[in-house]
């Protein structure tokens, strides 16, 4: 084939892109090899779990058994059940408490540790280290400080001359103390992502804002918190998410109780599953859940979003 | 490692010129830490106390009220846990799971992240659409049915049951591609073109250049699996196959009164993680904000 003479550069590309081109052709065998196991385990362990749930819901099955249909029974069950909806009550005054109360104070201890201040590396650890231990090892830690008898908890009210609580065992107490330890182990979290975000805020902002004359509380209202809210909205999604689905804390330390007090979704879940077999039944509760985590997430999703949109809208001309 | 180095003095950066009302802000310096020292104290007492009750006697924890200080170190806690109680073998169980679902996210994970990142194939997207949609799916809502299907396999209270669960996340395989899409391409398609196979080239240019993600991946693994009690709890039954935050609540269970022994199990089951922590506190740190921040 007759060829007019180009520049020296040319031929090499043209040859650069057919050699791509060519090694290209034969590659959806590797490329599938590559990802089948991901494939293999994200269908079978995944979707396809997801779709069963679904049918499930609406069966009754003991684990053992073949199942039988029964529509929807178990979502109109649930609907009368009052355990359930101790359960959903239960599950959302924690989360009504953990989620706020973990950010405003995860907030406030990296606003703080934001300052020229020694020893920030040895506070961040401190305060973060409680995230990296298990909520089984935090349970069993906090059932023995806690505990109405032996615990250290009442030793030291003892000596203070307040008298003993019952703590994990009180249904009055118990909801709040599991918030507390959960605030324990997780303001940590969003206190290292507030810190890590604050890093990444603009510090001409910052002092553009000062030599306006605005004060320091004005300054976080209007100049630090606007820049942090994408990670405000994450974290607030993020920690409602993990406050609807606690579950090992609650096992460990209360098993539901006393007097289904602690007794969250997942917990009743488990529980209707995997102690009274009735999975049909959990498996519509583990639904109604994860239909309002969806909604949930929709919800945040849209709230970033309008949060977005003026911003990118002011940058543009 | 020293706790105290970190890459958060942003002060560092700041011009050197500091307006007057900030240089007073830096005078009441002490005030600041007599706030954080008895909060960062507050968070450090609840493991100080799990240390020091686990090398207290039981006699003494049993008083009351019970001893806030050990009078001497008793290992009798330590001995016990060793000794009679299956804890060794549920730290073998532990180890055993935590490794093989690290290195099979690592292995699996890259391939997968690489194919979705660099190759093009028939149903990619659509398969990337779906494992992106599986992150979203709770574990409550899949646990039922996986327990069903590790039950079809055969494999339910053994640790087969908890390892194929966590072969591979769709969070190892995506957070991977999203690092191998910023990589440059132009080192890869050159040995590419030369006839390096594809598994050469992410094994000897690609995987070298993304040693941060990888160790992101590993060290969220490890924690996750190391940590979890609720599919251990659903899938095993026999104590043989217990892991350690399976056994440790359950041996809390059985051994109500002997709280120096569930003290000493329980440092047991925390001191791996917090050894990882504090030698890889980097990591770590860097692991939850950039999952957090780019989430």
């Amino acid at each position: 084939m007759p060829r007019l003479p180009t520049p020296l550069t040319m031929p090499q590309d043209g040859s650069h892109a057919r050699a791509l081109r060519r090694r290209r052709r034969g590659e959806a065998a590797t490329a599938w090899a590559f990802v089948s196991p991901a494939v293999l385990v994200i269908l079978g362990l995944s979707v396809l779990p997801v779709v069963w749930s679904l049918l499930l819901s609406f069966q009754a099955n003991d684990l053992v058994t073949p199942s039988r249909w029964v529509g929807l029974d178990n979502y109109r069950a649930l609907r009368e059940d009052p355990n359930f909806h101790q359960a959903v009550k239960n599950t959302v005054v924690y989360t009504v408490l953990y989620v706020p109360l973990s950010i405003a104070f995860g907030l406030a201890l990296a606003l703080v540790l934001n300052r020229r201040i020694r020893f920030v590396g040895l506070y961040r650890t401190l305060f973060f280290v409680p995230f990296v231990i298990s909520a089984t090892a935090q349970g069993v830690l906090f059932s023995f400080i806690l505990d109405p008898e032996f615990g250290a908890a009442n030793s030291v009210l003892h000596h203070l001359g307040i008298s003993p609580q019952g703590f994990l065992t009180d249904p009055s107490q118990a909801l709040f103390v599991l918030v507390a330890i959960t605030l324990w182990s997780g303001t940590g979290l969003c206190t290292v992502i507030y810190l890590a975000a604050l890093q990444d805020v603009d510090q001409s902002l910052i002092e553009a804002a000062r030599l306006d004359g605005a004060g320091r509380f004005q300054l976080l209202r209007h100049v630090t918190l606007p820049a942090l809210s994408p990670v405000s909205v994450f974290l607030l999604l993020w920690q409602t998410i993990q406050a609807l689905q606690v579950f090992d804390l609650v096992y460990v330390t209360t098993k539901g109780g006393p007097l289904g007090s602690t007794t969250v979704i997942v917990y009743f879940i488990w529980e209707q599953a995997f102690k009274e077999f009735t999975a049909g039944y959990g498996a519509a509760a583990a639904y109604v859940l994860a239909v309002a985590l969806l909604v949930l997430a929709v919800v945040m999703r849209a709230l970033r979003s309008r949060d977005r949109t003026p911003r990118t809208k002011a940058a543009a001309p | 490692m020293t706790v105290t180095t970190t890459r958060s003095s942003p002060v560092t950066s700041r011009p050197a010129a500091v307006p007057a009302s900030r240089r007073r802000r830096h005078l009441p310096f002490i005030a600041w830490h007599l706030l954080l020292a008895p909060l960062a104290l507050l968070f450090a007492v609840p493991l100080l106390w799990l240390l020091l009750s686990s090398v207290m006697s039981n006699a003494e924890i049993n008083r009351f009220p019970p001893a806030l200080w050990p009078s001497q170190i008793d290992l009798g806690g330590y001995s016990y846990v060793l000794g009679n109680a299956m804890f060794p073998r549920w730290l073998l169980n532990s180890v055993i799971v935590s490794a093989v679902a690290v290195t099979s996210n690592l292995v699996f994970g890259s391939l997968g992240g690489y194919a979705f990142a660099r190759m093009r194939f028939a149903g990619s997207r659509v398969l990337l659409v779906l494992m992106l949609a599986t992150m979203a799916v709770p574990f409550q809502l899949t646990m039922i049915p996986t327990f069903l299907v590790m039950k079809k396999l055969g494999l339910i209270d053994t640790l087969g049951a908890l390892i194929v669960p966590s072969l591979v996340t769709p969070f190892a395989v995506f957070l991977l591609r999203q690092f191998f899409l910023s990589l440059p391409r132009e080192l890869e398609e050159a040995a590419w073109i030369d006839g390096c196979s594809r598994l050469r080239v992410l094994w000897s240019i690609v995987l070298p250049l993304a040693r941060p993600a990888l160790a992101t991946v590993a060290v969220l693994t490890f924690l996750t699996t190391w940590n979890d009690l609720t599919w251990p709890l659903i899938a095993i039954n026999h104590d043989t196959q217990y892991t350690l935050q399976l056994g440790l609540t359950t041996f809390q269970g059985q051994h109500h009164t002997r709280w120096s022994a569930v003290m000493a199990g329980n440092v047991l089951t925390v001191l791996p993680v917090l050894v990882a922590f504090l030698f890889a506190q980097k990591a770590f740190i860097r692991s939850v904000t950039s999952s957090g921040l780019k989430g």
